[in-house]
């Protein structure tokens, strides 16, 4: 079997034992992107694989892994998905590339996503879309599809995404992959291109929950290069590995459970949340009374930041600078050309947001309501331990079938965030499939700094369940 | 509150980005509709709400004062679409 | 028509600290092109700003030293606009919630005092330097991200010399707290003036202009004086100021139009997610006060109490700290302070002026003025010959009493020696010597003078006199 098929936990049993050497997973890995990638086309970039000098003994120790394009990598192109960041390389690592890197790890290219991850489909990229390996007419979900896609189709053994209102959840429910969003502040933003900084977390896409713990075990502590990380200690998630949840508190919030929710998918949320009740959990119905607001608050929010971080795109420093006379035209010209449609609108959103006049009635309004939303969790945590939903309301749907509609685009956003709204940390694991063979993805929430509880709920599931075994047949 | 085409104008002039004609009339439509959809706020009582711009309860967040090497000219330049010497270089800045 | 001047002023202040406000790099001034940055000050893509600690305490320092309330919540704000001296197109400052608010300080005129009050003081980041060449322009971004501090007053002066007074007490304080070096030339202090007239007696401001491009105090004065006359003249012939922003000419000492007030800019302030905010406890803020140096007002007044200096020369030395500091140092060796005082404000002064430099440049050892000092105090040289003295030690590097010996400048106050010259003073100048003996008192300060003349200086005038009168009568 092609090496590129196991998890990290495979991997680093067989490199120990030394039956294979690190560049058999590098060939195994190449000769299945050369079949498999014209189909799939995760990535955004794929140059030669930086191999570390760190001779460290670590899990990771040469275990290949994809990044988001949206993550700097020092002398490699990182350039978000956009026209704008054409050629970029940036002069240096993001905190938890130099952490990949000394704890020996191998960056193996960058995956694509929707533009400056504006976007749940990983249709606005300017490198044109990503395919689901598991329906390759469909999206594989985003922003961070190309990770996702990558992770599922064996083209990669492990990946980074990044997650500001579900971006790494929703394309890991779509493409049949664990995901998880951290808390805010658990994982260095320093070096991820920022779309929405209150909002933003790097987290990890894998084909295990074990093999996101012990990714999360890299990637996380605090960061003197980012005021927003939190100096925390991070404990061992290895050990939040058990197959038991007798006792724990699984809340379900009613408001979930509406109008809208595909049948296969409610289903599927019904048939685990039977079984996590058979594994000992306790289930509860909790309310979380703001949720129809979630979009709204999200979308300002999220624009507004966007507007400001997005300016430094202008042609002076970096990337594309379309030729003009006056600085002025040059300013408009380039980022006419080199932002797409979904950014553009976007950026006009945030703008209008924080303009003279709507400041109150929209960004002010929006963060209040925030807060609102934030207590809504305080709330329900407690009465229960972790919060279970499905991570979207559907399954992955066509390519192409609502760029022409970016409001139910966004609104099909609902479920995952509120959690970037909260800053509080969620997974989501396969729980199922469609009629269609299409997965399904379940979404676990907890407080704050507790992914903990995350990786104990999903591995007693996985452990007691085969969607994960499951492989798309490409 | 709608917003109409010469908001429009006005704020991609505010975020520098060109516009043709046919991208004007689309985002005015687009924008509505989400702008219409997010008025839904206005219908949340507030008026005790703090607002929330950061998540966690982080304060006095500080570095020493202490220098730490800059980037070398080459790299600080090495991405630059147009530059002369060490400078990076625009279209003349007319005050 | 005589009218109402109303002054403004924002000061710019860089802070002396050895990194930039929100990120490693050194704030040396001088560097070569784009040589101090990294990707936090150039605001390339994923990069995050830390807060410099010592850029905080400074703020308050200034704060508290202009007597303002400090804000126990500090957030900072993002700025939106593009220009390509500002790398992220937004800058990094304070909007709605100042590190300071609210103070003062106290300027001294020449026949009164006036209190100007501090609306704000707040934090940001400075931007990078634009050079315009032939069709391009070139950045260079070393200053980007540096350390500003904004101080802003009411609109409190009255004239181009109270603004001239504000900004000379401004500056004594900054240095007494050692945040800035106050440097105009080198940019480490930029003042911008908005100035307005009106009637006497109307109650609302006339229309403002913005005064920018003044790169001395000197500049903000004589640029303030040809706004009130410019104005005065336009309002005189019943035309309407236009709010505009202007520029000081210095080659021509005119000011001229740079921009008319285009409609409000949008600047899309919102608080900066990337830093957290910073809560000032009380105590902190004593600390902080309690620490702070003696500033050049409270100076004065000891110097005048404690030393018995006049007002005069207690200002004139208070004014430059370091020359108040060397003031303090000589008196330790050499008590006289009033007469130590005379000196200093006197030849010391005079000298640093002519050759331009500050006490500390003119490499005047504390010992070796007192020792000069001292030979005119013990007669052993005259006051005059003392100034020749003082220059020729600047210039050598030697002490007094080394060019006293060497160039053999005793004062010669032995009548043997005098008497001969003072004869032949007499029996040139028969004329004086007659009008000193119809009662012209003068005629013997001629007398006297030639006779330091014929001794090369050397001559004890107070000896010279006394043997002069004897002679004559």
């Amino acid at each position: 079997m092609s090496l590129a098929k196991l998890s990290i936990i495979q991997l680093r049993e067989k490199l120990d034992k030394s039956e294979i050497k690190p560049s058999d997973i590098i060939a195994d890995l190449k000769s299945q992107i050369t079949k498999i990638e014209p189909k799939i086309k995760a990535y955004a970039h794929l140059e030669e694989a930086a191999f570390s000098t760190e001779f460290k003994s670590s899990l990771l120790k040469d275990i290949p892994i994809a990044i988001k394009d949206n993550i700097c990598v020092k002398g490699q192109l990182t350039t978000c998905a956009s026209n704008i960041l054409t050629g970029f390389r940036p002069p240096y690592d993001a905190t938890v590339i130099q952490k990949l890197k000394s704890a020996g790890a191998v960056i193996f290219g960058k995956t694509n996503m929707d533009e400056f991850a504006f976007g749940s489909s990983t249709e606005h990229s300017f490198y044109g879309p990503t395919h689901n390996p598991w329906d390759l007419t469909c999206v594989p979900g985003g922003s961070s599809g190309g990770s996702a896609a990558s992770v599922s189709a064996d083209t990669a053994i492990c990946a980074l995404g990044s997650d500001t209102g579900g971006s790494i959840r929703q394309p890991a429910s779509f493409c049949g992959v664990v995901g998880l969003k951290p808390t805010y502040g658990r994982v260095s933003r320093y070096g991820l291109i920022a779309f929405a900084s209150s909002l933003d977390q790097i987290g990890p896409l894998t084909k295990t929950v074990s093999d996101n713990a012990i990714l999360m075990n890299v990637i996380s502590g605090y960061d003197p290069k980012d005021s927003t990380s939190v100096n925390v200690e991070v404990p061992d998630y290895t050990k939040s590995l058990i197959n038991d949840i007798k006792g724990i508190k699984i809340g379900i919030p009613k408001e979930y459970f509406v109008e809208g929710m595909d049948s296969d998918v409610k289903k599927a949320i019904l048939e685990s949340i039977e079984l996590l009740k058979k594994l000992g959990a306790e289930i509860k119905e909790i309310s979380l009374k703001h949720t129809e607001y979630a979009v709204s608050v999200y979308y300002i929010v999220a624009t507004a930041e966007a507007s400001s971080n997005l300016a430094r795109f202008d042609g002076v420093q970096y990337g594309l600078r379309v030729k003009e006379n006056s600085l002025i035209e040059m300013y408009k010209a380039t980022r006419q050309d080199g932002f797409g449609k979904e950014a553009k609108r976007r950026i006009i959103l945030g703008t209008y947001a924080l303009s003279h006049g709507y400041y109150e009635a929209y960004y002010l309004r929006a963060l209040k309501v925030r807060t609102l939303i934030k207590n809504d969790f305080a709330n329900a945590f407690k009465e229960c331990d972790c919060i279970l939903t499905p991570t979207n309301p559907s399954p992955a749907f066509k390519i192409g079938e609502r760029l022409s509609d970016p409001l139910t685009m966004y609104l099909s956003d609902i479920y995952t965030i509120s959690v970037n709204l909260a800053g509080i940390p969620a997974i989501s694991i396969p729980c199922g499939f469609t009629k269609n063979k299409l997965p399904i993805g379940m979404q676990l929430l907890s407080k704050s700094f507790n992914e903990e509880m995350l990786f104990r709920v999903a591995y007693t599931y996985e452990q007691n369940t085969t969607w994960h075994k499951e492989k798309p047949k490409i | 509150m709608a917003i109409s085409k010469k908001d429009l104008i006005h704020v991609a002039y505010l975020c520098r980005i060109g516009l043709d004609e046919a991208e004007l009339d689309s985002l005015t439509k687009e924008l509505e509709k989400i702008i219409e959809y997010i008025d839904q706020l206005k219908k949340v009582d507030i008026k005790n709400t703090s607002p929330t711009s950061h998540v966690l309860p982080l304060k006095n967040v500080y570095r020493e004062d202490k220098t730490i090497p800059s980037l070398d000219p080459k790299e600080v330049l090495q991405n630059a679409p147009f530059k002369k010497d060490n400078f990076f270089k625009v279209p003349k800045v007319i005050e | 028509m005589d009218y109402e001047t109303i002054i403004g002023l924002e000061v710019h202040l860089q802070l002396a600290t050895e990194s930039k406000a929100f990120c490693g790099c050194s704030t040396k001034f001088g560097a070569g092109v784009n040589t101090q940055t990294c990707p936090v000050c150039l605001g390339f893509p994923g990069s995050l700003p830390v807060l410099n600690k010592k850029v905080l305490e400074f703020g308050i320092k200034v704060g508290l030293g202009l007597n303002c309330q400090i804000q126990n919540f500090v957030k900072f704000d993002r700025k939106n606009y593009f220009y390509p001296d500002l790398p992220k197109n937004y800058q990094i400052s304070q909007y709605d919630l100042p590190l300071a608010l609210d103070g003062f300080l106290n300027i001294q005129l020449k026949d009164y005092e006036k209190k100007v009050r501090i609306k704000r003081v707040h934090l940001e980041e400075d931007a990078g330097k634009l050079i315009h060449v032939e069709d391009t322009s070139l950045l260079d971004y070393n200053r980007a991200g540096m350390p500003l501090l904004e101080i802003v007053t009411e609109p409190d002066m009255n004239s181009p010399q109270e603004a001239f007074e504000y900004l000379k007490t401004l500056k004594a304080i900054l240095k007494y707290l050692e945040v800035s070096d106050c440097d105009m030339e080198k940019g480490s202090l930029r003042c911008d003036a908005n100035i307005s007239l009106r009637k006497f007696g109307v109650k609302e401001l006339g229309t403002k202009i913005e005064l920018k491009n003044m790169n001395s105090f000197r500049a903000v004065k004589q640029g303030l004086e040809y706004e009130v006359n410019r104005q005065a003249k336009l309002l005189d012939e019943g035309k309407k100021i236009v709010q505009e922003t202007r520029l000081w000419d210095e080659l021509n000492s005119v000011t001229s139009l740079m921009r008319t007030k285009e409609e409000a800019q949008d600047y899309r302030y919102f608080p900066d997610p990337d830093l957290v905010p910073f809560i000032l406890e009380e105590a902190q803020i004593k600390e902080i006060k309690n620490n702070l140096p003696e500033l050049p007002e409270g100076r004065k007044k000891r110097f005048t109490k404690d030393y018995g200096l006049s007002n005069y020369d207690a200002e004139v030395l208070v004014e430059d700290k370091a020359l108040a500091d060397y003031f303090e140092r000589c008196n330790k060796i050499y008590p006289k302070a009033k007469n130590l005082a005379n000196w200093i404000t006197g030849v010391v002064l005079a000298q640093m002026n002519n050759r331009n430099k500050n006490i500390g440049d003119l490499k005047l050892k504390e010992k070796d003025l007192v020792e000069l000092i001292s030979l005119v105090d013990e007669d052993k040289i005259s006051g005059l010959l003392a100034k020749n003295i003082l220059t020729d030690m600047l210039e050598s590097g030697k002490t007094a009493s080394i060019i006293v010996q060497e160039k053999n400048l005793l004062q010669i106050s032995d009548t043997s020696s005098l008497e001969k010259i003072i004869e032949e003073v007499i029996a040139k100048n028969q004329l004086s010597v007659k009008d000193f003996k119809d009662g012209k008192n003068n005629a013997i300060m001629f007398l006297v003078g030639q006779v330091m003349k014929a001794s090369s200086g050397k001559a004890n005038p107070k000896i010279v006199q006394e043997l002069l009168r004897k002679k004559i009568s």
